[in-house]
């Protein structure tokens, strides 16, 4: 030891490191504070969406074969994107599976669960998980596929035999609980993915595959034999469908309420895509055409109130359309699984759609 | 003349103790920080209360008595039986396939040798889960329904299960005997094998260290070699091959949770279902963390006490 | 029968029971092996892999980007061939290498046209083999062999480079139009978060060795700590822990990417049992060398780094190739948590109802894949400990 390095050496580097590991907290602690506005704010400062999805089912969110997302699910989080950024294609897709989507949400990796999403007590409560539900874009109901060929009609065929299921779903417990209600044994066989529970079924394992009745419709286009499958019609619950947030967070959520009821609003007062520049004009040049003028943004602040721009709502349908062609466009008429409106049509037709006024 | 304080290592070793204490306090609290800012956020709370909540999902098999109304506690609990049910089976048959084979690649028969030392070096060279979903979704779930099941000597191979001890064919199906579903069946196969091979490698090095004297002395005892292995070598080899099969053991138990990949419903599957269905993700994990941990330990002790019988008593 | 040299008759026949074994053997093992080639050659269907190459390869990189992948594998493969070159080429062409060549060229010449790659594809890989090829060649002649002493020390420095450049040329960035780490797949995933976590693990794994014998005692307990923790739980566990909990622990939004969370929970892992590897090194090490370093004034840090470290490091070296092929047996499991490594996108390949049950092929493609990879690197470990063995130390020796 010399007396002009009287720091020994072997001590040196320890405290060169213990140093730079100060300097970082002192820097990272700065940077950890949250403004306490809400995610919304988060999200524009970072310029862009981002939104959990599926991924894998056709109709809801998918990957078309030019590689882009596309669904009704998808369609939400572009209505969400146009309306913050004027951009619909400024989101980041996360494909989740169900067994991590809720603590996906939870810990903040997306800001929005869009991935057809039941709508349950335990999942919006406090004391459950928590989330906070957008308004319902798809009312289904569970129900189960049987092979064409096994003969079995109803649920009640289905006893003491195995159905498969995917892990982590209300599906799971639904099924749970209409065998407990009939008093007989079955065995579910649970996978983590959807491919995998589809796949087993078709490869024999199971009796029967359940799942909500416009996922099994979807898939079963693309099974390779689609005649050969049938729907039972026992509709085992109630499967509302919608996009979700986290508690706590009202900027967001309700920024994404409003932004799904616009299109619902839209289709209601006959505004779609096509039209819109025209009623756009038309409402600027009429004053009184006071609730076009209201919705569209032409007058009055309601999009400031959400903390979204002025015209909102035209940026909207100007990217996705109204909810009419949303649903034409993924699951209706102009898709391939060519599902009915139902329960999903306007309340002007008989349906459950129906957006709260505009003002 | 006394050692100032920055050149003595002693005090130093002390004052370095302490800063890096403060300094992974401050991580620590800072993580923590994070941690309770984000819980709050989506109004989640560390409890424990959950466990005792009615679970209302089904489990496809499982050897302890459960229903859809019973707790989450209960349903994981069914589930670590499921977990011990693989390990204990998994342990015995690994251990049974791999002193085989182990053995046999000191065979005098150079086929023999040969085969084993494939099947070695074959096994150990492919991912396990790689194995695993071959071994379900390749060959498992192929195998013919009931009616066409595949008989072989007391056991019956069939799309509904692995049937052993005799079922017989009623209305199309198969009823009766021990029977494994296809999931166990594909998740012993590809564990036994898998480990098997890797304790064959332990117990090919056991018996390797046995000196070549004991060999010729007993086959000049007038020994045959099954008998010199069971009452000369393998007494012997033992010392050298436990404290290996205590880490292939945990490797094992640890490597059950590969289960979930393959529709088994065993701890973590179940708690991945729990946690799914509660959000309760850091207690879930927490407690996975534990009961895994707990296996380990009880392993290993149970294998430090069997080597302490086997060790060489030092006079 | 007469044909099979006398002593190998001898030994399978030797007994009447090795002969019962061998004749069964026999049996089982034609009928096992005609049964395979069968189903090979006649009921399976090796569309499935010649229609996804290019997803097993490199998952979803973008088709614009491709150029980069290739600009990456010629420089990989240029260096590779001059390195091959520098290890073997003083000694001219010895059969082993021959056969190595000769290999090279009937997989580059056979196998693109089975995978239906397309005519350019097939020039790329060509000349990828031609660079190979003139690497090994510019060192087989005696000029050449007075410039590679100075390349030597610089060797290592090149490839570093060149790995870096790799990373970039993968991850866009700084000029380049950066691909997501969501978008790499299949191979290229796997082995870049291999190579990626082992380098990692590596420091890591010293460091832990090295506190786990610290004689202060916070350090030591930590260290226990960790590796004891990380080694009695299921890595599935764990990644699902990194993957979930991270988020918690991150302030708002600012989580990293999954594929860096699965990274750094791997390499924590990895070091954990590398640690355990290098700490029976380190025990190896007889005390007298310790103190004859510190006889001559080195400090501790350098006695480790100059002294012990070197040396522990080989005689650990056994152990840490071990763990490397377990490092890359456990990417697999990034497939259960969602990512596409290799096998993640062969289940997501088999997921799309075209291929539906084409389970077998796929997966036996993948063990082939990962058996030969496994296989690579436990022989260049095996060769790296006979290249690095010194007379004086004896490293464990091996049963047989």
């Amino acid at each position: 030891m010399d007396c002009e390095n009287p720091i020994p050496n072997s001590h040196k580097t320890p405290v060169a490191f213990l140093l730079i590991g100060l300097v970082l907290i002192v820097t990272g602690c700065g940077g950890a504070e949250t403004s306490g506005n809400g995610r919304l704010d988060v999200i524009k400062a970072r310029g862009s969406l981002t939104c959990g999805v599926d991924g894998k089912l056709p109709g809801f969110s998918y990957q078309d074969n030019a590689g882009k997302y596309a669904g009704v699910d998808v369609d939400v989080c572009r209505a969400l994107a146009a309306a913050l950024f004027n951009d619909p294609n400024k989101v980041e897709y996360r494909e989740l599976t169900s067994s991590e989507r809720f603590t996906a949400l939870a810990s903040g990796e997306v800001d929005v669960l869009s991935r057809n999403t039941t709508r349950t007590l335990s999942r919006d409560a406090k004391g459950g998980n928590g989330l906070e539900f957008a308004p319902t874009i798809f009312f289904d109901g569970q129900g189960v596929m049987v092979p064409l060929a096994s003969g079995i009609t109803n649920l009640k065929d289905l006893a003491g035999k195995t159905i498969c299921v995917e892990n982590g779903t209300t599906t799971e417990l639904n099924l749970a609980d209409r065998f407990r209600e009939l008093g007989a044994p079955y065995t579910p066989v649970k996978y983590q993915t959807g491919d995998q529970t589809y796949g087993a079924y078709l490869q024999g394992r199971c009796a029967a595959v359940t799942s909500d009745r416009s996922q099994l419709a979807a898939k079963k286009t693309s099974f390779p034999d689609p005649a050969a499958h049938t729907l039972l019609p026992d509709v085992l619950s109630k499967e509302p469908l919608g996009p979700v947030t986290v508690n706590n967070d009202s900027g967001l959520s309700d920024a994404l309420r409003w932004v799904i009821f616009a299109t619902i609003q839209a289709e209601e007062s006959g505004i779609d895509s096509n039209n819109l520049k025209q009623k756009l004009a038309f409402a600027k040049a009429n004053p009184n055409q006071a609730d076009l003028r209201r919705f569209l943004g032409v007058e009055g602040d309601l999009g400031e109130q959400l903390g979204l721009s002025a015209d909102f709502v035209p940026r909207v349908i100007a990217s996705v359309g109204n909810y009419g062609e949303i649903y034409e466009r993924n699951v209706g008429k102009a898709s391939r699984l060519k599902l009915e409106r139902g329960l999903n049509n306007s309340y002007k037709n008989g349906g459950l759609i129906y957006s709260p006024p505009f003002r | 003349m006394p050692v100032p304080w920055w050149r003595d290592n002693r005090k130093l070793g002390w004052l370095i103790q302490l800063a890096a204490g403060l300094f992974l306090l401050l991580v620590i609290a800072l993580l923590l920080g994070n941690l309770e800012r984000n819980l709050a956020r989506s109004g989640l709370r560390l409890t424990l209360g959950w466990l005792n909540q009615p679970a209302g999902f089904d489990i496809a098999e499982t050897l302890l008595p459960y229903r859809a109304s019973d707790s989450y506690g209960r349903a994981l609990l069914a589930g670590f039986v499921n977990t011990l049910r693989v390990v204990l089976s998994g342990l015995v048959l690994a251990t049974a396939l791999g002193v085989a084979v182990g053995a046999a690649s000191f065979s005098g028969n150079p086929l023999l040798r040969g085969v084993t030392r494939v099947y070695v070096e074959l096994v150990r060279n492919i991912p396990l889960l790689l194995q695993l979903v071959f071994w379900y979704f390749a060959v498992f779930l192929n195998l013919p329904s009931a009616d066409q099941a595949l008989q072989l000597p007391g056991l019956q191979l069939a799309k509904s299960g692995i049937y052993l001890f005799g079922a017989d064919l009623v209305n199309g199906e198969l009823v009766g005997g021990l029977r494994l579903s296809l999931e166990l069946a594909a998740l012993l196969t590809g564990l036994v094998i898998y480990s098997a091979a890797f304790i064959a490698e332990v117990v090919r090095g056991g018996i390797a260290s046995v000196p070549l004297g004991q060999w010729e002395a007993a086959k000049s005892l007038g020994l045959k070699p099954l008998q010199i292995l069971r009452l000369v070598v393998l007494p012997q080899a033992l010392r050298v091959i436990v404290p290996g099969l205590n880490s292939q053991y945990i490797s094992l138990a640890k490597n059950s949770s590969l289960a979930v990949a393959i529709g088994y419903p065993d701890l973590y599957a179940v708690a991945e279902t729990t946690l799914n269905q509660t959000g309760r993700g850091i207690e879930v994990f927490l407690l996975l963390l534990l009961i895994y941990l707990m296996l380990d330990l009880v392993i290993s002790v149970v294998m430090n006490a069997i080597d302490r019988l086997v060790r060489l008593q030092e006079r | 029968m007469k044909r099979l040299p006398l002593t190998l008759r001898r030994q399978l026949f030797a007994t009447p029971t090795d002969g019962i074994i061998t004749v069964g053997l026999l049996t089982l093992l034609s009928w096992a092996g005609w049964g395979v080639l069968n189903w090979a050659i006649n009921s399976a269907q090796w569309l499935v892999v010649r229609a996804n190459a290019a997803a097993l390869t490199i998952g979803r990189y973008p088709e614009a980007q491709e150029w980069r992948l290739w600009l990456l594998l010629g420089m990989l493969t240029s260096l590779a061939g001059l390195s091959w070159g520098r290890l073997r080429g003083a000694s001219g062409w010895p059969l082993n290498d021959r056969i190595a060549a000769g290999l090279l060229v009937a997989l580059a010449v056979g196998v693109p046209p089975l995978l239906a790659f397309g005519a350019i594809n097939q020039m790329r890989l060509l000349f990828l083999l031609l660079l190979l090829l003139l690497g090994r060649l510019a060192f087989s002649h005696r000029f050449s062999q007075a410039s590679s002493k100075r390349f030597g020390d610089w060797w290592a420095l090149i490839w570093g480079v060149a790995y870096l450049f790799g990373l970039w040329l993968i991850a866009g960035g700084l000029g380049l139009p950066g691909v997501r780490p969501s978008d790499w797949g299949g191979l290229l995933f796997t082995l870049l978060i291999t190579s990626l976590t082992l380098l990692l693990a590596l420091p890591l794994g010293v460091i832990l060795a090295l506190g786990r014998r610290s004689s202060l005692p916070l350090f030591r307990y930590i260290s226990v700590g960790i590796i004891e923790l990380i080694r009695g739980a299921p890595l599935i566990t764990l990644l699902f822990l990194g993957q979930n909990l991270v988020g918690f622990l991150a302030p708002n939004g600012l989580a990293p990417d999954r594929v860096w969370r699965a990274t750094g929970v791997l390499t924590v892992f990895a070091a954990a049992y590398l640690a355990e590897a290098i700490r029976g090194g380190l025990n190896a090490i007889p005390r007298a060398q310790f103190e004859a370093a510190r006889s001559l004034g080195l400090s501790s840090v350098h006695t480790m780094a100059l002294v012990v470290l070197p040396q522990a490091l080989k005689v650990a070296l056994p152990a840490m190739g071990g763990q490397c092929i377990s490092l890359l047996q456990d990417t697999t499991l990034l497939s259960i948590i969602g990512l596409f490594d290799l096998l993640g996108i062969a289940r997501s390949v088999l997921a799309n109802p075209d291929w539906l049950g084409r389970y077998a092929e796929v997966y036996l493609l993948l063990a082939v894949l990962y058996w030969c990879s496994c296989a690579a690197l436990s022989l260049g470990s095996r060769a790296l400990e006979k290249r690095l063995a010194s007379p004086g130390l004896q490293s464990n020796p091996k049963p047989q």
